[in-house]
């Protein structure tokens, strides 16, 4: 028998018991689509992460304080403080801007309206060039308002929007914790960056924070602790370098060693080795389920072509007499079972592709349909087709023609 | 033509092992020339449809010797005599044995699936083949029809022209009338006759004492060894053209009879 005729008879085969082969595929459908929409969905996520961080320049260096473990007796120190970042700006080459942070969380009040648990966030001119953020409305403090603490207040635009609704908040006072401050400008949408809300916070002058919201009976001593300083290293400057440097300056400016340091110091390209190996063993599972899936699938296929071959014994009885070697048999419930496999890889193909394109329309998520993952998932359903369906298939082969048709 | 197609040397047949076996054959010695027409009988379980499946090649002897059409055929496996059964042998089964819910013409092609031979013929060629074939059997206007929509009558000639599609040197027919009334039983009956006036050789078992009269010669068959030999002395009709000469007469068992009716 030609192998074209073996894929002929299959395909009639297949055709003349469409629902039970249609439940059969199911599984290997299943399969094919669940890997082809998860691994869209992690692409997705993937692209979005490095999109949202490439959006925040690539140039930056993150300075941040860490708590020291600080042996018996010892006391803790301070981590990052204030001093710090213009230390960074005078001692260490091939540094552009340098933005200092300080957050807190307060109660925020605007006429009617209260919310608790705000983050407030102190930071200095250069935050909105950094983080890559517009006025939409108003204006940013300057340096002037920071020295003098002046009490003035920049709203995200989700807080313009809950604290002010349309009206225009430029020049209106909200309190915040005790302290009375005025709104002097409103930032443009910016939406969730890796975890943070850039829209539902307050920023205002660093001094002021310090002031009225992180009082420390430390910070005489030793400066105000600060959350984050960001470095913008220089265009064309080695950013290891420009680490390397200021590492040896919060070194020498906190004493400590390089095994006990207060502070950490990543960059973008940190964070996005971070994602990327999240994503590796978010996809090292998904295989794991798509193979399990797969399997399973295959093991719908044998189960049916075992009971196909009981079925049709007088079927295979008639074409042994006719003629058919037990290869022909064989190569006849191969095929069948790895058509059952492709086909409903096929389907499951489509199914996938289309499951992914609608998830991506209907949700929040960006899908991203990977070629790579049609493939495997394609090719992984034709091997189980083949694996599974040879166990049948010699069984099949090894039947009695006699008993065969003899059969009832 | 005086050709010798099948000719057997002490056939035996044992099914099952140890007490529990049994010799459905004891040594069966029979020649059948090309262009015979020959009647199996005998009493149910006497082998006559283990010896069928032997000539067929459908199983193979425990012991003896089968030549077929000049090859010896006793020790083959499955696949060398799966190829025998393509290009030597048509089957006519009592159960018709047609493939369900497939056309006609389909199982007529059916063997033709199978030809692995350099007589292997295109698929165009095939069909127009089994067409002539199914015109034959009396089926021309029923070429597309599935089993299920045709009678059991058309359905025994459907499997005829099946058997005759790859040229095969004898048909090889259990029973063929034995699921129709004597009507079809006739028809079906006829058409053998026709066949054979053409030149086929076909070997029957049979259970009707008429049935078996139409053919030339009649092997009874009793408890696995040949029993009688009957030279059915009335020859049918005008197809029945060879003479069977006495040097066909098979090498005689030595309990075995012979019995010659009287012309
Ligand atoms: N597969 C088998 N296993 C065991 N014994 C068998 C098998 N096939 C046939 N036999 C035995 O062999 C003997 C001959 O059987 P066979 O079918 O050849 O008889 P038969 O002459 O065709 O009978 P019938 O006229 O009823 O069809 C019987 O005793 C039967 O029980
Ligand atoms: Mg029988």
């Amino acid at each position: 028998m030609k192998p074209l005729e073996a894929i002929r008879i299959a395909w009639e085969a297949i055709l003349k018991n469409k629902v039970r082969s249609l439940l059969t595929m199911l599984g290997i459908i299943i399969g094919v689509a669940a890997v082809i929409i998860m691994v869209a969905i992690s692409a997705g996520t993937e692209a979005a992460i490095q999109d949202q961080i490439t959006s925040l320049g690539s140039n930056l260096v993150f300075v941040q304080g860490a708590m020291t473990r600080g042996g018996p007796g010892q006391a803790p120190t301070g981590g990052l403080v204030y001093d710090d970042a213009a230390a960074i700006q005078d001692g260490v080459s091939g540094v552009k801007a340098v933005v200092v942070e300080q957050n807190s969380s307060e109660t925020v009040k605007a006429g009617d309206v209260t919310l608790e648990d705000v983050e407030i966030l102190g930071t200095t001119t250069g935050f909105p060039s950094v983080r890559d953020m517009d006025i939409a409305e108003g204006r940013y403090f300057n340096e002037t308002e920071i020295e003098r603490k002046s009490k003035v207040v920049i709203l995200g635009y989700a807080m313009a929007q809950e604290l002010f609704g349309d009206s225009s908040p430029i020049g209106e006072y909200i309190k915040v914790g005790n302290t009375q401050l005025a709104v002097i400008g409103v930032f443009e949408e910016k939406g969730l960056v890796g975890n943070t809300d850039f829209d539902s916070r307050i920023y205002m002058p660093i001094s002021v924070v310090f002031q009225k919201f992180t009082p420390s009976m430390f910070a005489r001593f030793m400066g105000d602790s600060v959350r984050m300083i960001y470095v913008e290293v220089e265009d064309g400057v080695n950013q290891d370098t420009v680490i390397a440097g200021i590492e040896r300056l919060l070194i020498k400016r906190h004493d400590v060693t390089a095994d006990t340091e207060d502070f950490t110091i990543t960059t973008q390209q940190d964070i996005i080795s971070t994602r990327e190996s999240t994503t590796a063993a978010f996809r090292s599972l998904l295989a794991w389920v798509a193979g399990v899936s797969l399997i399973v699938g295959g093991i719908g296929i044998m189960n049916i072509m075992l009971v196909s071959v009981t079925e049709r014994t007088r079927e295979i009885g008639i074409r042994q007499a006719v003629g058919a070697t037990p290869a022909d048999i064989r190569l006849q419930f191969l095929t069948e079972a790895l058509m059952l496999s492709v086909v409903g890889g096929l389907i499951g193909t489509l199914v996938g592709i289309s499951g992914a394109y609608i998830f991506g329309a209907l949700s929040d998520m960006r899908t991203v349909i990977q070629a790579s993952s049609i493939l495997l998932a394609f090719g992984s359903a034709a091997a189980v087709g083949a694996f599974f369906g040879y166990y049948p298939a010699d069984q099949a082969a090894q039947l009695d023609p006699i008993e065969a048709l003899r059969y009832e | 033509m005086s050709a010798t197609i099948i000719e057997t040397v002490d056939i035996t047949k044992v099914y099952g092992m140890g007490d529990i076996s049994v010799a459905a054959l004891n040594g069966i010695n029979m020649k059948i020339e090309a262009g015979e027409f020959v009647a199996i009988m005998g009493p149910s379980g006497s082998g006559k449809s283990t010896l069928m499946h032997i000539l067929g090649c459908l199983s193979q002897p425990t012991s003896g010797q089968y030549i077929l059409d000049g090859e010896d055929v006793s020790n083959l496996d499955k696949a060398q005599l799966a190829a025998v059964r393509n290009r030597k042998i048509g089957f006519i089964f009592q159960a018709y044995n047609l493939l369900a819910r497939t056309s006609a013409l389909r199982n007529v092609t059916l063997p033709l699936l199978y030809n692995h031979a350099d007589t292997k013929v295109s698929v165009e060629e095939g069909d127009k083949k089994a067409r002539a074939m199914l015109e034959l059997v009396g089926l021309g206007e029923r070429v597309n029809h599935q089993p299920h929509e045709l009678s059991g009558g058309q359905q025994q000639r459907v499997a005829i022209a099946r058997a005759l599609i790859n040229n095969p040197v004898m048909v090889i027919a259990d029973e063929p009338t034995g699921n129709l009334d004597s009507r079809s039983g006739e028809e079906i009956m006829n058409l053998l006759h026709k066949l054979h006036g053409q030149g086929t050789t076909i070997v029957m078992v049979t259970h009707d004492q008429k049935i078996a009269a139409h053919t030339q010669r009649t092997i009874v068959l009793k408890d696995g060894v040949i029993d009688i030999i009957n030279h059915n002395g009335n020859h049918v009709g005008q197809d029945d053209i060879l003479p069977v000469s006495e040097r066909n007469i098979i090498p005689l068992h030595n309990e075995q009879k012979v019995q010659h009716e009287a012309a």
